[in-house]
């Protein structure tokens, strides 16, 4: 494995008064793509939502290329290098899509620049003064991730972008997963779609009850759909 | 004969509203710094009357104590006023937003209750004058209009029209409506919130106290004059709907003119008509003229 | 803004008050208490409305000010018995909170809030011009009736029907509270759309709170006017409405004895501390930040805190 750009170690965290996250232990490296599996409600989402700092409560350690962020305040972190998709996707009403797109500052060098994230998502250039929730679904998702790439982050936290989703935007969205994962992104990435996930990952973390159960290569999971099928209860 | 009541009164009419834009020019502006203080603190902030208040003393007390003459106070004055606002903010502000709304009204009302009894017990409630930088009087062909009101209701459509374009064209503007919307996701971007909200509730502030600069020579100032006011502009608000900036300017200045003309229409009711107004509002569109409904 | 449950403390506490009420006039200065017994009363009407619909009036003095006007109007002007006067005032300010209240009750929390304010400004703004007031000069001269053919003359008497009427107030209170009226209140307050989906008409219900606490704030006015010989521009002005709050702040938020305390207080304080003169409303001002920053529980609140603390060390 590559050198390890996140390095989380007994995590736990509060939503309110609900303890969610029992102690997660899990690492990334540099340039991997990681997925977080499980079945709703096993803390997948809590888990991004915590190393970005935006739950109620969380202790343990939460390490991002050597420094430790568990005591910082979300903005901190993001200027650190993180971004993060949520699962609502967030996109703004108030704004047009250029507006979304440039809204997250620049944290760190080496973003993407506008010309080359409206190259990427060819659909958002076209529709760039529209309010931003008058898009489709698939079109709010791309954008959603587009709003990140511009910002230098080179650690994205991705919450379910397939949801929802018809299957052909699904197989763009891959495409566009895989495409920032060869340009040295390194991804986190919460699926339900295990078959999605399978298709893009390293490796795959199962969750369930707020703890790591079980890891998984890609080569495993190649091997023996079945194991991971019951983690999911599918 | 008829002709001539009938062209006296359209004058009178025409007359009274244009006079009624100068009232209507500082409803818009203290709406407008209402509506843009609750979109990103969802306070309602009671003590904009006495920061109005604050402002146009702050301009008195810069001439008779320091020489300090219009011009510059209109700079200097929100200024004072707005930093006071941001020490607000942080000190007790910051503490309450956890908590159900009403508590916001509660603490800025008892703020208000607190500026404005200290105001009065140093100088009384009667109005000192201030004298009015630009003199003489200007013929719009219809009627005489002091030029100084006349430079007021202008330089309030300028402000006005510069902070929407602030708010809706600009990079800091994009920020403070994201952040009104979803402001947990916009500091996981890595913008600090908690300034910029901060910050919003200063600019908010020095906004009423510039209302306050410009009105001291038309009101005179007394430790009163916010109090009378900010609860019209409360009605204003209603009528309008909190929902955007440029609806509170249209209402602020349309009501301002609409006061005017009942003034010649049905004299005893110019006090009241605004309330009447918003019980028609209520009654037809409870979410206010251009508001969404929160 | 929960209200109390009843402590096993409830009726031991209750005879020592009842023992005190008896007893106060021949100790303190009787219109004094009847001052404060007449805005205790105003501000359980208040407190009513927010602890138990959620709304928040920041114009109830409309409907305590009016009342006294229309009292003191039927009986100086029509010569009306008191008992007619104080009936007088209770109708018309229901009458007054039926209008209001239909249309404050379209928009909720802080809207609703600001719209009673506008309206009890329409309504000052009117009184200041409308003859039947006499406007700043205020309707002076309101004679003394005997209630019930007792005569009230002596102030310890009209201290004791005062006492009676409050305490009438204060049960209508209890007894709406606890009726299936006030239930469903309760629960559209914790969960409107819940109530709603059940097949409650929100509106309707808290309407009917609103208008019951415009006619208690009313009998609150009307009381005063009878105790006091006159109505003023102060009864209904933003002032009042703004120091009805500070009671029930003060008192503690949706308790049902908080705005008694809440009103002792402040009538305490405007009348033993007016030589400080506009430093008054400093202090009220000081007192809302304080309490709104770090005891929201009000004086009746915190002390329930307290000994539930105590009890649950002692378990």
């Amino acid at each position: 494995m590559a050198e390890t750009l996140l390095k989380v170690n007994d995590l736990q965290a509060w939503y309110g008064e609900s303890h969610i996250l029992h102690g997660v232990d899990f690492e990334i490296g540099r340039g991997e793509l990681v997925t977080l599996l499980g079945r709703n409600g096993a803390g997948k989402t809590t888990t991004l939502k915590a190393i970005m700092g935006i739950v109620t409560a969380r202790t343990g350690s939460v390490e991002f290329d050597g420094r430790e962020t568990v005591g910082q305040p979300s903005n901190a972190i993001a200027r650190q290098g993180i971004a993060y998709c949520p699962e609502e996707r967030g996109i703004f009403a108030s704004l047009n899509v250029e507006e979304n797109l440039l809204l997250p500052p620049q944290v760190r060098q080496g973003g993407m620049s506008l010309d080359e994230i409206y190259r990427l998502f060819p659909n958002l250039a076209e529709r760039r003064r529209s309010q931003g929730t008058k898009l489709s679904g698939g079109e709010q998702q791309m954008l959603a991730i587009g709003r990140i790439l511009r910002t230098g982050a080179n650690l994205l936290l991705l919450d379910e972008p397939t949801e929802g989703l018809a299957p052909v935007i699904v197989q763009r969205i891959g495409e566009v997963i895989r495409t920032l994962k060869s340009r040295g992104f390194t991804i986190l990435l919460v699926e339900q779609n295990f078959h999605f996930a399978a298709t893009v990952a390293d490796r795959h973390y199962v969750m369930e009850n707020g703890r790591m159960v079980d890891t998984v290569s890609a080569a495993e999971a190649r091997a023996s759909l079945d194991k991971l099928q019951a983690y999911l209860g599918v | 004969m008829f002709d001539g009541d009938l062209a006296d009164l359209l004058q009178k009419i025409a007359a009274q509203g244009t006079l009624g834009l100068i009232n209507g020019a500082f409803y818009a502006m203290l709406s407008m710094g209402l509506a843009v203080i609750f979109g990103m603190l969802n306070v309602i902030n009671f003590t904009h009357g006495a920061q109005y208040m604050m402002g146009a003393f702050a301009a008195w007390l810069m001439l008779t104590w320091l020489n300090i003459p219009f011009w510059a106070a209109l700079v200097l004055a929100p200024v004072v006023v707005g930093l006071f606002g941001v020490v607000i903010e942080k000190l007790m502000l910051k503490r309450i937003y956890h908590l159900d709304h009403l508590y916001g009204f509660l603490l800025t009302f008892g703020l208000a209750l607190v500026i404005q009894g200290l105001f009065q017990f140093q100088w009384g409630s009667s109005g000192a004058p201030y004298p009015a930088p630009i003199t003489g009087g200007t013929n719009l062909g219809y009627m005489y209009i002091p030029t100084y009101r006349g430079f007021v209701v202008i330089a309030a459509l300028v402000i006005c029209l510069a902070t929407w374009y602030g708010i809706e064209r600009t990079r800091l503007g994009a920020y403070l409506r994201a952040a009104t919307e979803n402001p947990t996701l916009v500091r996981a971007f890595g913008i600090n919130v908690p300034r910029l909200i901060t910050l919003t509730y200063g600019l908010g502030v020095g906004l009423a106290a510039l209302a306050g600069v410009l009105a001291a020579p038309i009101y005179q100032v007394s430790s009163l004059m916010g109090a009378n006011l900010v609860l019209i502009v409360f009605a204003v608000v209603v009528i309008g709907g909190m929902g955007s900036i440029m609806g509170s300017i249209v209402t602020g200045f349309g009501l301002g003119m609409i006061e005017g003309m009942t003034k010649v229409l049905y004299p005893p009711a110019s006090n009241t008509v605004i309330f009447v107004v918003m019980a028609i509002v209520l009654l037809v569109k409870p979410a206010g003229l251009f508001g969404q409904t929160r | 803004m929960n209200p109390q449950s009843r402590s096993p403390l409830a009726l031991p506490l209750a005879v020592a008050l009842a023992a005190v009420a008896l007893a106060a006039p021949w100790v303190v200065y009787p219109v004094f208490l009847m001052k404060t017994l007449c805005y205790a009363l105003f501000a359980c009407s208040f407190n009513l409305l927010l602890g138990y619909a959620g709304l928040m009036s920041f114009g109830h003095a409309m409907f305590f000010g009016m009342a006294a006007y229309f009292y003191g109007h039927v009986v100086k002007e029509w010569h009306w018995p008191a008992e007619l006067g104080l009936l007088a005032g209770v109708l018309g300010a229901a009458a007054l909170g039926l209008v209001t209240g239909a249309l404050a009750i379209r928009r909720q929390g802080i809207y609703f809030a600001m719209i009673t304010l506008a309206f009890a400004q329409m309504v000052y703004f009117i009184c200041v011009q409308v003859p039947f007031t006499h406007g700043e000069d205020g309707l002076q001269g309101i004679p003394r009736k005997p209630l019930l053919f007792i005569p009230t003359e002596n102030d310890t008497v009209l201290y004791y029907w005062v006492l009676a009427i409050f305490l009438f107030g204060y049960f209508a209170i209890y007894r709406f509270i606890h009726s299936p009226f006030g239930q469903v209140l309760k629960a559209i307050r914790d969960n409107e759309q819940r109530a709603v989906s059940l097949g409650y008409e929100a509106d309707r219900y808290k309407l009917l709170a609103f208008v019951l606490s415009a006619a208690l704030a009313g009998l609150a006015g009307s009381t005063e006017a009878m105790v006091l010989h006159f109505a003023t521009l102060t009864d209904v002005s933003a002032d009042t409405s703004g120091e009805v709050v500070l009671m029930a702040l003060i008192g503690g938020l949706g308790t049902i004895s908080g705005p008694v305390v809440g009103a002792f207080v402040v009538v305490a304080m405007r009348d033993y501390l007016a030589f400080i003169g506009q430093l008054v409303l400093v202090l009220q001002g000081a007192i809302f930040v304080l309490i709104v920053l770090a005891f929201r529980k009000g004086v009746v609140g915190e002390i329930a805190d307290l000994w539930r603390k105590m009890k649950a060390k002692r378990a």
